[in-house]
């Protein structure tokens, strides 16, 4: 039997600040600091945007594509570090949004940036055992960096939905394996509005040694090399760490660039792969193989060795925009405006 | 006084150790220096310890206890202090190690030096560093240490014509011997340009001009000569001056800015003891936490005349097979720099230097090498003069 992804869909709202005007904001070389992070400009939600806006979004483009009856859906997760509520799901509003309720299990996920994977992993296993036929994991995020930190030119905001299945797949998950630790490299605790990181840590012990770990026993499992992919993607957290890993796994530039979308959008956390991923399904040809490798602090990495079937050629792709078309659409914004977007602007009465 | 000789050196890699504890740094530096004297931790008589700010950077006091008991020496309750003279800890400890052995109090002791600084973040380290200088004074009123350092290069621009390029070019030769050194935090060369174009930390000093935030820790062996004589079967490296300075806390309280007047101090009594004077010199590793501080050292020390640093540097004087090769171990740049392991690790690499070991980085047919370690902005500093023989 194979499982994997049925449908998928992508969702980035259309506002962008750039590296240079954050750098004019806190008298820092901006131009600089993005072009040191191979990032160009980052997405801003609206006013009227959430996690939940862009899960909903997402989920509805990917059914879309492929027009799954949503009472066949037996499952919703979202993972996200941005829920809007602390207590009450994302994934019970995004069940109503698509019509897939009452008769599904829904919660919402929390790992960092890794979280959508980990629903992934978490629906593959209900697909595989049969108690679901099809599930929806989605990764969202509508990250913020405290003002004036590093994590400012890149916390954006977007967020991809799956729908996981079984016979009908577009690409088939071969195998998937996730590393795990408990290394503090970033969170944020009850009540911070802003997330805290250990700076360099979240580095080399943190990023590059959980992706690289993941993505090894994934390719022991599997049996494969570097070469045997024509894919590459990992979390992006930035440009430069995603080409850096991939350098260190032994992946060439052109494996990766595909699935390199944080130079445009900059980081939408959750949804950062996830991202990645859509856009080489926009693209990809049967039989094409895929590694992706996804990141969450605190710390883990999920890896998937995917296989892309015959089925992506009955699947309606132009049904919904590409992760190219959707982020060729923008709209620049000044930091006046980034603020009161991102409600930093403290109103009457609040 | 007894004469006291150097039979046993040992050093981490400096660098961001986040898997491995203070306990564990001190273990591998204290291992490699009995290991290369040829003894055991039941030959040592006392243990003596520079580090910085455990407090701080650990929230860990009583680190003479806390490194006696990692190394195994409290199993004979060997007699342990920790030395405290900010970034000159390590340099400050070695001389009062010599000095305990000369005295005839004990025959052989260790002499370690240890900072863990990531722990902390970035602002974090650049508060506890602050310590280092007058905190009512100067740290209150938000001054750090790069800013202060930065004050001393702008006077010494301004009263020498010395350059941003000659800073600059301090960086490129210590990455260039940092790149021979395999202990050393940053193995690659850089181009004038990069060090250049960094971005500024405190103007004019750029990221080139300040040494990193390390971990690490470094660790020596000390004995009289006479037994050094009996048991060393490598080159016996003698210690032949000593000299310890202080001067104001603040540097607001110096009437010049341009020349640190502990290290003068420091160095006359040194050359004095060791009667010899600067240019006798073979090999020296000078304090250069800041780029301007080894401009600063190398004239201090008498190498160069007042305001003529600079130029000596871009001229190559200081560079491996200059006249006078100055941090060939890479200095506080590129080696890196955990505060209280500095002074032991610059006695490590004259030791190495001095027995012919050092490698790629050796400088041809050094016999006296000097180490100066400078606490703060100049607050302390310590001059230490071997010889091999």
């Amino acid at each position: 039997m194979d499982v994997g992804i049925v449908t998928y869909g992508v969702y980035v709202p259309c506002y962008r600040i750039l590296p240079e005007e954050i750098g004019r904001v806190w008298g820092k070389d901006g131009a600089a600091v993005g072009k040191g992070l191979m990032v160009e400009m980052k997405s801003v939600p609206g006013l009227d945007e959430d996690t939940v806006t862009i899960s909903v979004e997402a989920a509805r483009r990917a059914l879309k594509r492929k027009p799954v009856d949503p009472k066949e859906i037996g499952a919703i997760f979202v993972g996200s570090e941005s829920h809007p509520y602390a207590v009450k799901p994302t994934a019970t509003i995004v069940a109503e949004a698509i019509q897939a309720a009452p008769n599904l299990t829904a919660a919402d996920f929390e790992f960092a940036c890794k979280a959508g994977t980990a629903g992934i992993q978490a629906l593959l296993g209900m697909v595989k055992a049969e108690y679901i036929k099809y599930g929806v994991s989605i990764g969202a995020d509508t990250s913020q960096g405290a003002p004036g930190n590093a994590l400012e030119y890149t916390a954006a905001a977007g967020g991809a939905a799956y729908v996981i299945g079984r016979d009908d797949v577009i690409a088939r998950v071969n195998h998937t394996v996730s590393f795990t630790t408990d290394t503090p490299d970033f969170w944020r605790r009850e009540g911070m509005k802003y997330p805290s990181h250990g700076e360099r840590f979240t580095g080399t012990p943190a990023y590059f040694r959980h992706i690289t770990s993941c993505a090894k026993m994934l390719m022991e499992k599997a049996g494969t090399k570097p070469e045997d992919y024509d894919y590459a993607v990992f979390h992006q957290p930035n440009g430069k760490f995603p080409l850096r890993v991939a350098k260190m796994l032994g992946f060439a530039n052109e494996q990766v660039m595909t699935g390199l979308w944080t130079p445009k959008i900059g980081n939408t956390y959750s949804g950062s792969m996830l991202i990645g991923l859509a856009a080489i399904l926009d693209e990809a040809k049967p039989g094409d193989r895929i590694l992706a490798v996804s990141f969450g602090s605190g710390a883990g990495s999920d890896g998937f060795d995917i296989t892309v079937t015959d089925e992506i050629k009955n699947f309606n792709r132009s049904a919904a925009p590409t992760v190219k078309e959707l982020t060729s659409v923008y709209k620049v914004i000044d930091y006046a405006m980034y603020t009161k977007y991102r409600e930093k602007i403290k109103m009457e009465g609040e | 006084m007894r004469e006291v000789a150097v039979i046993g050196v040992g050093m981490t890699k400096f660098g961001e150790h986040w898997e491995k504890s203070f306990r564990e740094l001190g273990i591998e530096a204290g291992y490699r220096a009995l290991l290369d004297a040829g003894i055991e931790s039941k030959d040592v008589d006392a243990l003596f310890v520079g580090n910085m700010s455990g407090g701080i950077f650990l929230e860990q006091e009583h680190i003479s206890s806390m490194v006696s008991e990692a190394v195994g020496m409290t199993e004979h309750n060997v007699p342990a202090l920790r030395v405290e003279a900010a970034d000159a800890s390590g340099g400050v400890a070695f001389q009062q190690a010599v000095l305990a052995i000369a005295s005839g109090v004990y025959e052989t002791v260790v002499v370690g030096g240890a900072e863990k600084m990531s722990d902390l973040t970035s602002i974090g380290v650049t508060d506890a560093m602050a310590s280092m200088g007058d905190r009512s004074w100067e740290g209150l009123f938000g001054a750090t240490i790069p800013s202060l350092y930065a004050l001393v290069a702008r006077r010494h621009m301004a009263e020498f014509g010395t350059t941003k390029e000659q800073l600059a070019h301090v960086a490129v030769k210590n990455h260039y011997n940092g790149a021979r050194n395999p202990y050393a935090q940053f193995r690659r060369e850089i181009k004038l340009e990069t060090a250049l174009r960094a971005s500024p930390v405190a103007e004019p000093l750029g990221m080139f001009d300040c040494a990193p935030i390390s971990d690490g820790a470094a660790a020596v062996v000390l004995t009289t000569l006479d037994n050094a004589k009996k048991l060393s079967e490598k080159p016996v490296v003698k210690v032949v001056g000593l000299g310890l300075a202080t001067d104001t806390l603040a540097l607001a309280r110096r009437k010049e800015i341009t020349t640190f007047k502990a290290t003068v101090a420091a160095a006359r009594r040194a050359y004095e003891m060791a009667s010899i004077k600067p240019s006798d010199v073979d090999v020296a590793e000078v304090h250069d936490s800041y780029s301007i501080g080894e401009i600063l050292a190398i004239e201090d020390l008498g190498f160069f005349k007042k305001g003529e640093g600079g130029p000596a540097t871009e001229e190559g004087r200081t560079a491996l097979g200059g006249e006078i090769p100055v941090n060939p171990s890479g200095g506080l740049k590129a080696r890196g720099h955990p505060l209280g392991a500095t002074g032991v690790a610059q006695i490590a690499e004259l030791v190495w230097q001095l027995r012919g070991e050092a490698g790629d980085r050796q400088v041809k047919d050094a016999r006296i090498g000097l180490a100066q370690n400078v606490g703060g902005v100049g607050g302390t500093a310590a001059v230490t003069i071997l010889e091999v023989i």
